[in-house]
């Protein structure tokens, strides 16, 4: 792999470029593997990457139907944080946030990690209340999170509006400072990198279509649109394609799968300092390095693989955004797309065993599974080597909705985030 | 009628819905369900607990035709039925609650031949 560095960059810049080689191979599949991930999202390259880099596998490969990161990893709106409530929620957000914060240099890849702060707005009785709560449950879980008057939310973040006169005051909000925003792309770029690196082969237009059992019922591999590739070990990592894959294999999923919706705006000079969510209005921005304002909308109302969602939910996130930033209202619009995020009951993911030998799966990060990328990937590679879970993601099972153990962060996170 | 620039573009606007009992409206005047054909165990005692875990939690969620309900919340506030394809969300029919699953394959090929023919 050649190696990034200022010295690098120099030495390229007078050789006018011409040197740098692909990032990563495009090989084509081997008969088997020691492992196979079955979708090439930020989570399955990552699991990949530490699969190779802690457990010493190194015969894997990533199948990834389209392109690499051409799936939620690079149609979200790249918030990160770690403030959940349940401290099954916390430990694993906050084990994504750690490794975040030496990504770059671990994978020598930019991956634009901006700890900017996440500035979540309460806006009525209930919220703050419940802010509170997430609050001091964080603290206890080392995870730090402060509540802020309106006066000193306007002060972190002054754009925002605090009038009294709001259909929606806002009365406080809840500040994480260690939050922030990553580059969606380099996420996949460098773990794709550093994984190819490490002898990872990443199959792309590859889409697999089926999921062969032996006659003991444990995964033998999987017929794809290049053919048959065998694997005792198969990790399914594909986001909104969970159930369809599943299926595959005979498992019946707790799972629906939903359009989610973002936007751009035209990119401006830096106005917005940070990351603002609001839950209770349906609205999360932030400004990219090129300058345009990322906005997130609610998911659509109904289940759907369109990759597209319906124009009045942008539009009703586009209300709250000109109610809670007024110098926005002549903002002009770029682009909208949807992505299909993959819900489910708790609104919990789901990282572990399946009841099929060799078949693990790792999904229901319905809206917020970025920031989880990873922590993620990282219990993932843990799980599938070793056959059993990491103790961050044990909690996490598909068995936790038989037995009424779940992870109800519904309650209050049941929001695009 | 010509199509707006949205339409052209193939963006998509919300979908319009047949309520079997009011006529076709907008998405808004609805509130989704979830699947539909769904049925609350007559003898809930007698489940064991997977059991449970089908009716509550685990779904079909496919990728093309799902039969699921709706509800005209601001309309006539009944619940109903629809046969809709998850991938491009045409809803190729509605039909009131309480009447039988349709042959799902069978609604859209006998719509599709229909349309074909014109
Ligand atoms: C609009 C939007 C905004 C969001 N905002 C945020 C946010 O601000 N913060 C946050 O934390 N999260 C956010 N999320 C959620 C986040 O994007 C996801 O939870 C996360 O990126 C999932 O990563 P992944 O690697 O599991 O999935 P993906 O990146 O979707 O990867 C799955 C891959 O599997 C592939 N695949 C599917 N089927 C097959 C098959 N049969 N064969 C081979 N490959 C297949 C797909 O092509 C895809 O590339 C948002 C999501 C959306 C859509
Ligand atoms: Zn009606």
């Amino acid at each position: 792999m050649q190696k990034f560095s200022g010295f690098s960059l120099i030495r390229q810049a007078l050789s006018g470029h011409q040197g740098w080689q692909a990032q990563w191979r495009t090989p084509e599949p081997k008969a088997s593997y020691d492992a196979i991930i079955v979708g090439g999202g930020g989570h399955g390259l990552g699991a990949a990457y530490y699969m190779a880099r802690e457990h010493g596998l190194k015969n894997i490969a990533v199948l990834e139907r389209g392109w690499i990161g051409g799936g939620n990893t690079g149609r979200n709106t790249t918030i990160i944080r770690s403030n959940y409530l349940f401290d099954e929620s916390a430990a694993l957000f906050d084990h994504a946030v750690k490794l975040w914060e030496g990504l770059s240099q671990d994978l020598n890849y930019n991956v634009m990690f901006s700890q900017r702060g996440v500035l979540m707005l309460a806006h009525t009785v209930h919220d703050v209340q419940s802010f509170k709560r997430h609050i001091h449950a964080n603290r206890l879980n080392g995870v730090d999170n402060e509540w802020l008057s309106a006066e000193e939310a306007k002060e972190f973040c002054p754009p925002l509006n605090i009038s009294p006169g709001m259909r929606y005051p806002v009365v406080g909000a809840a500040l994480q400072r260690r939050g922030g925003v990553a580059r969606h792309d380099a996420v996949a770029w460098g773990y794709a990198r550093a994984a190819d690196a490490l002898g990872v082969d990443i199959i792309q237009n590859c889409e697999v279509t089926g999921i062969r059992r032996g006659v003991n019922g444990a995964v033998e591999g999987v017929e794809t649109t290049k053919g048959f590739i065998g694997s005792k070990r198969i990790g399914v990592s594909a986001a909104g394609h969970t159930s369809v894959l599943m299926a595959m294999a005979g498992v019946r999923m707790p799972l629906e799968s939903y359009p989610l919706q973002a936007l751009v705006s035209e990119p401006v000079k830096p106005v917005f300092p940070c990351v603002v969510m609001s839950n209770t209005i349906h609205a999360y921005i932030s400004q990219s390095d090129k300058g345009e304002l990322v906005i997130g909308a609610g998911t659509d109302a109904y289940t759907s693989y369109s990759q597209r969602g319906a124009l009045h939910i942008a539009t009703h996130t586009l209300d709250a955004i000109c109610e809670l930033f007024p110098m926005f209202r002549r903002m002009r619009m770029l682009r909208n797309w949807g992505g299909i995020v993959d819900v489910t009951p708790d609104r919990s993911p789901i990282i572990g065993k399946t009841p099929v030998p060799g078949l693990f799966v790792n999904c229901g990060w319905g809206t917020g599974g970025f920031k989880a990328t990873p922590g993620s990937a990282h219990v993932f590679a843990h799980t599938i080597a070793t056959g059993e879970p990491h103790k961050i993601n044990a909690p996490f099972t598909l068995e936790r909705f038989r037995d009424g153990l779940m992870i109800d962060e519904a309650a209050d996170a049941a929001v695009a985030h | 009628m010509p199509l707006s620039r949205t339409e052209r573009r193939g963006e998509k606007q919300m979908l319009l819905i047949a309520c079997p009992y009011c006529g076709e409206r907008p998405e808004t005047e609805f509130r989704y369900a979830g699947e539909a054909h769904i049925a609350r165990p007559s003898d809930p005692s007698a489940l064991n607990d997977d059991e449970w875990v089908d009716f509550l939690y685990q779904r079909a969620n496919p990728k093309g035709l799902h039969v699921e309900r709706w509800r005209h919340i601001h309309g006539c506030a009944r619940f109903f039925n629809a046969v809709r394809d998850t991938v491009s969300d045409r809803i190729f029919k509605t039909y009131e609650a309480g009447e039988p699953r349709p042959d799902v394959n069978a609604v859209v090929a006998d719509i599709l031949a229909k349309e074909s023919e014109r």
